[in-house]
């Protein structure tokens, strides 16, 4: 059993005008000194054991068609082998 | 010529998209559900607006994974018509069956009001009733409607005559381009975020969209007699 753990995030060229309107908020908080905030979503998922493929090749291909677009979003994770949960 | 109009959980538009072709230029049009695993005796498809699957994870992101779509895409690669307005061409995007991506809105407000486009390709099967250049009235209606796509996908967008609909005076999200609705390489697939089909009748502020149904039509009709 893995537990996965997904960052996806808006690649650098794109513009992102909900952090934009964050980082707004935070100045007028009084934090002048935060230059940049950028907002991405995370995904904890569960992965059973399998023979069949890796846990590396199903998390990408779950990346690559679903969880982000890669026209304008860029995707890590890290992947944590875990005991099966009873 | 028969029409499919899908409907996914969360479309809105369905209804808008049966009526302009059934009352609007004239034609059969049927709903099919997102299950459905045929498109068997459909001449084109309509992707409606709406919020399918709640535009969870990024609009038209889970839709594009429902039964129908497979068929979609092969009725697609048949080179049959398909058209999606507003989070249908969301879905049609993040199918692959166009390039690019639609973004947030530059200002990150919904945006509901009629907008002026241009008409800068008439040579598609989705507008040759239209002038070169034609500025049209269609309202439009999207959160998510900021088409993007990187450099080299906007010069093959360009050298390819794919950009059919631009923002004339008012760019409603910040699109690049000011682009409105794009066509794939092969001419058959077609996507835009204002809605032709909410401007079928005068007495609803604007009949500007209905020459849009009526060139898929005429096209079909004539496609057909050459066959």
């Amino acid at each position: 059993m893995y537990n996965v753990k997904v960052y996806v995030t808006y690649k650098e060229s794109i513009l992102d005008p909900q952090g934009e309107a964050v980082r707004g908020a935070v100045h007028r908080m009084g934090f002048d000194e935060i230059e940049d905030i950028r907002i991405g979503k995370y995904f904890e998922i569960k992965v059973s054991d399998t023979d069949d493929r890796s846990v590396e090749e199903v998390i990408e291909t779950i990346c690559d068609k679903l969880l982000a677009n890669v026209v304008m979003e860029s995707y890590r994770y890290e992947i944590e082998r875990v005991k099966e949960t009873v | 010529m028969r029409f499919a109009v899908i409907q996914f959980p969360g479309s809105n538009c369905d209804v808008d998209l049966l009526h302009a072709i059934r009352d609007g230029v004239g034609e059969e049009a049927e709903y099919v559900p997102h299950t459905a695993e045929s498109l068997d005796g459909f001449d084109g498809v309509l992707l409606p607006g709406g919020f399918s699957y709640g535009d969870y994870l990024r609009s038209g992101a889970i839709s594009r994974f429902s039964n129908v779509m497979s068929e979609v895409t092969r009725f697609a690669e048949e080179g049959k018509p398909v058209f999606g307005t507003c989070n249908g061409f969301q879905i049609l995007v993040e199918a692959g069956l166009l390039p690019g991506a639609l973004q947030r809105n530059e200002n990150l407000h919904f945006i509901c009001k009629t907008v002026e486009l241009e008409v800068v390709n008439n040579q598609t099967r989705f507008t040759t009733e239209y002038n070169d250049r034609e500025l049209l009235t269609i309202p439009v209606a999207h959160g998510e409607g900021n088409y993007y796509c990187d450099e080299e996908t906007l010069a093959e967008l360009k050298a390819n005559d794919q950009i059919v609909f631009t923002y004339a005076s008012d760019n409603p999200n910040g699109s690049v381009e000011n682009i409105a609705g794009i066509i794939n390489r092969q001419g058959n697939v077609l996507g835009m975020m204002p809605h032709p089909e909410r401007a079928i009748e005068d007495i609803l502020g604007s009949s500007d969209g209905l020459r849009f149904f009526e060139s898929m039509v005429k096209n079909f009709v004539k496609e057909t007699a050459e066959v």
